[in-house]
């Protein structure tokens, strides 16, 4: 067993750093208390482009936290010993994601106060009232999950528990990608694609977020990860980035496929301004091509810092996917008269030019200071730095199996 | 909902509203009838599922220019806020003016809620504050609304809007404010009192007729049954309660 | 251990007489006395409640003028000089700070009587 990992961070470099996760969590909370007081007239948000920046950034936590739980289920229920010494972290930060996703999306409502409704009055045929019993079931199974992954005694029940909130995770995704994928409304959503292809995404973010903030601890105890690991988990984040890339295409193929779409998806990957732009330079060329670039063209592939860029550059393209997926999604006007030009009081028939205000950035990037302060805590008072044993698993033929 | 089911229900919902005003009548003492009942300060029936309201817009009446409605409904509703970005401001009924880049052909009318028989609001809602009553008319309980915008995502006619500042004098019997989802409510207020909504009632052009779908001698239904009708997005099938002409 | 216990029951159950000794009674100004639609004790107990019931069966099923109603208990209660139930003197806020419930009715209930319905051009009121 190498013990010459310290489990811990210590001294003022941890204060530094939760000092500045709880600033930026501190500027999220503040900004959303002068939304709910002052209305969300101090919003970019209107009344065509409801869901704005807070969505976007809330959303992608919620989807990469149950996505960040697949290391854990690589271990557990697959049974790949090298991910095994990884389940802590991963469940970690599945809870701490969720919690933080919760945080922006809670404080974004009209009326947070009454988050106890919300709780108390749930309607069955909603997908937000599904959440209600999602949410919280998650953060008890991974939680249960997480103390017997650590806890040696409680060891032996970690598979069946596993197995539990790997399928709930699934479950769980699925609802998110619902809550688009049933609107009949609008031309952006209501298709069966899109609850798939949030679980793919959710892969890919997950593991992503994961392997960002691994590499983050192995700097701060000044431990090196073992290449062979290190290779295997940037490859199986290439292949996650590719199958996005395939969920993706499906999606808009479709759209393009049924002629009374054409018109959105002409806007969305032409002449839509700002989201042709996030789609094809955002997604496209910086979440999708250039981490592909660095994970499987052996030159770059050998650099150490290859995996954490391709990871954060990752996370970049999945939250300019979602900008264009929701954002573009309401900017483009309802089309209830097909074949007319339309024109009212209300802006029908425009294109909004939504733009984000400053106390809905300081909310959305409030979430990953949430995410980021709750998780640094728990690091701090628990040994997740994950440890690898790299002798026996290489005995065991575990290291490439 | 398909036209034929949807004739057999009205013909069920008939035959039992018959035989429930026969048991009523023999229910009742002798000389003491409902009418009475009700006008002894004890509180109405409420809304009844054997009446849906609906409305039907003549395209062809309505005048382009004219807001006549619209302002009815602000100042029925109690809508007066002013905001610096009007795309924040809450429409309830809003004209549109259409035109066929084709043909040259053009049309104006009025969009608000269409109370749907089967509204995505209220299917989306988490809480329930979206919700219809027995009589087809959709509303928001803003007692439950945590102003999450789902049911705005959902509705196929932008007729939704967030109240985006706090609001002050209301009107008593049209409460609303900052932070709740709301839309028209067909003037619930005054058709619980008999009355028509606003909008109707302002129509210069006397376009819009307001009445009970599921009355086969009233007017509505009448024009309905021997006139050509369009739902906006029938593609949907959401039975809408609002009918439009012309178009 | 039992002493504990009664000692911990005993401030438990004496601390809000502590607690409210120093506060001053609120000013509750009654403008029509004896018109409520029931009882004082009975509605300090359960004019919540009956609100509550109300409303529900008004909005969602659409029955209206039952006995109790907000409205109603607006028009008879607001002060005659600033003509709100709001405000330190107002009948709901006075007694409903002494108390400390807050209350969620005035974000969309309009706390003032003699709301002047303005009439729309052809419109009926």
């Amino acid at each position: 067993m190498q013990t010459a990992l310290t489990n811990r961070l210590e001294g003022p470099s941890f204060y530094a750093l939760a000092g500045i996760g709880a600033l930026i969590s501190l500027l999220g909370l503040g900004a959303a208390l002068y939304m709910e007081t002052s209305g969300h007239h101090v919003t970019g948000m209107n009344n065509q482009v409801f869901w704005g920046l807070p969505h976007v950034f809330a959303i992608f936590l919620i989807v990469a936290a149950s996505g960040v739980l697949n290391v854990a289920s690589i271990g557990t229920v697959f049974g790949k010993k090298a991910y095994k010494s990884r389940g802590p972290l991963s469940g970690l930060l599945a809870i701490t994601m969720l919690a933080a996703g919760l945080f922006v999306i809670m404080l974004d409502l009209g009326r947070a106060d009454r988050l106890v409704i919300a709780m108390t009055h749930v309607n069955w045929t909603s997908v937000f009232g599904w959440n209600m019993v999602l949410y919280p079931v998650f953060f008890g199974l991974v939680g249960l999950y997480v103390w017997m992954l650590m806890d040696r005694k409680m060891y032996a029940y970690s598979k069946p528990v596993g197995v539990a909130a790997f399928i709930w995770r699934l479950v769980m995704t699925t609802g998110t990608g619902s809550i688009f994928g049933f609107v009949v409304a609008r031309q952006a959503y209501h298709s069966a694609v899109i609850a798939p292809m949030f679980i793919i995404m959710s892969f890919a973010w997950g593991l992503a977020a994961f392997l960002l903030f691994q590499s983050a601890m192995y700097k701060w105890h000044g431990a090196e990860l073992h290449e062979s690991i290190r290779k295997r988990l940037n490859g199986l984040l290439g292949v996650f980035i590719a199958a996005v890339f395939y969920f993706v295409l499906v999606y808009h193929l479709t759209n393009i496929y049924y002629a009374k779409q054409t018109d959105f998806e002409q806007f969305i990957l032409l002449s839509g301004g700002i989201f042709p732009q996030l789609f094809w330079g955002g997604f496209v060329v910086l979440g999708t091509i250039v981490p592909l670039l660095l994970l499987f063209v052996p030159s770059m592939q050998r650099s150490a810092g290859a995996g954490t860029a391709a990871a954060l550059l990752t996370i970049v393209g999945g939250l300019c996917f979602l900008y264009v997926f929701i954002i573009g999604g309401q900017a483009y006007p309802l089309d209830m008269f097909p074949g007319m030009e339309v024109k009212s009081t209300f802006f029908d028939g425009h294109i909004d030019n939504y733009v984000p205000s400053m106390p809905e950035i300081l909310l959305s990037v409030g979430g990953f200071g949430v995410a980021f302060l709750l998780t640094l805590i728990a690091v701090r008072v628990l040994p997740f730095m994950p440890q690898d044993d790299i002798a026996k698993l290489q005995a065991s033929g575990a290291l490439h199996d | 909902m398909s036209q034929p089911q949807d004739k057999s229900r009205r013909n069920f919902v008939g035959t039992a509203a018959v035989a429930g005003a026969g048991l009523g009548t023999l229910a009742l003492a002798p000389g003491l009838h409902l009418i009475q009942v009700s006008e002894a300060n004890t509180p109405s029936q409420g809304a009844s599922g054997k009446v849906r309201w609906g409305m039907l817009i003549d395209t062809t009446k309505c005048a382009s220019g004219c807001d006549a409605c619209v302002k009815a409904c602000n100042t029925e509703n109690g809508i007066n806020e002013t905001l610096k970005d009007a795309r924040q401001g809450s429409q309830w009924i809003r004209k549109i003016d259409l035109k066929n880049p084709k043909t040259g052909q053009e049309h104006s009318l009025p969009m608000l809620c269409q109370h749907c028989a089967h509204p995505p609001c209220v299917d989306v809602c988490p809480t329930g504050a979206s919700m219809k009553r027995a009589d087809g008319i959709v509303l928001v309980d803003r007692h439950t609304c945590i102003g999450c915008r789902y049911c705005m995502l959902a509705c196929p006619y932008k007729a939704r809007s967030l109240v985006h500042l706090p609001l002050t004098n209301q009107n008593p019997e049209v409460p609303r404010g900052q932070g709740c989802v709301e839309s028209c409510t067909f003037c619930v207020q005054r058709v619980d009192k008999g009355l028509k909504p606003a909008c109707v009632e302002s129509c210069p052009e006397g376009a819009m007729l307001f009445g009970d779908l599921n009355d086969p001698a009233s007017e509505i239904a009448q024009r309905i049954a021997n006139e050509k009708t369009t739902q906006v997005r029938g593609d949907l099938k959401l039975n809408l309660g609002v009918r439009y002409q012309g178009i | 251990m039992k002493r504990m216990l009664v000692g911990l029951a005993a401030i438990l159950l004496l601390a809000p007489v502590f607690a409210t000794a120093g506060a001053p009674k609120p000013n509750v100004i009654i403008e029509n006395p004896g018109q409520c639609i029931a009882p004082t004790a009975e509605m300090r107990v359960n004019h919540m409640k009956m609100l509550n019931h109300t409303r529900d069966r008004t909005l969602r099923q659409g029955i209206r003028g039952e006995k109790a109603s907000l409205n109603g208990c607006i028009d008879c209660h607001a002060s005659k000089t600033t003509g709100s139930v709001l405000g330190k003197d107002g009948f709901c806020e006075s007694c409903h700070t002494y108390a400390a419930v807050k209350v969620d009715c005035w974000q969309c209930h309009q706390p003032k009587a003699g709301y002047k319905h303005a009439e729309a051009a052809g419109v009926k009121p």
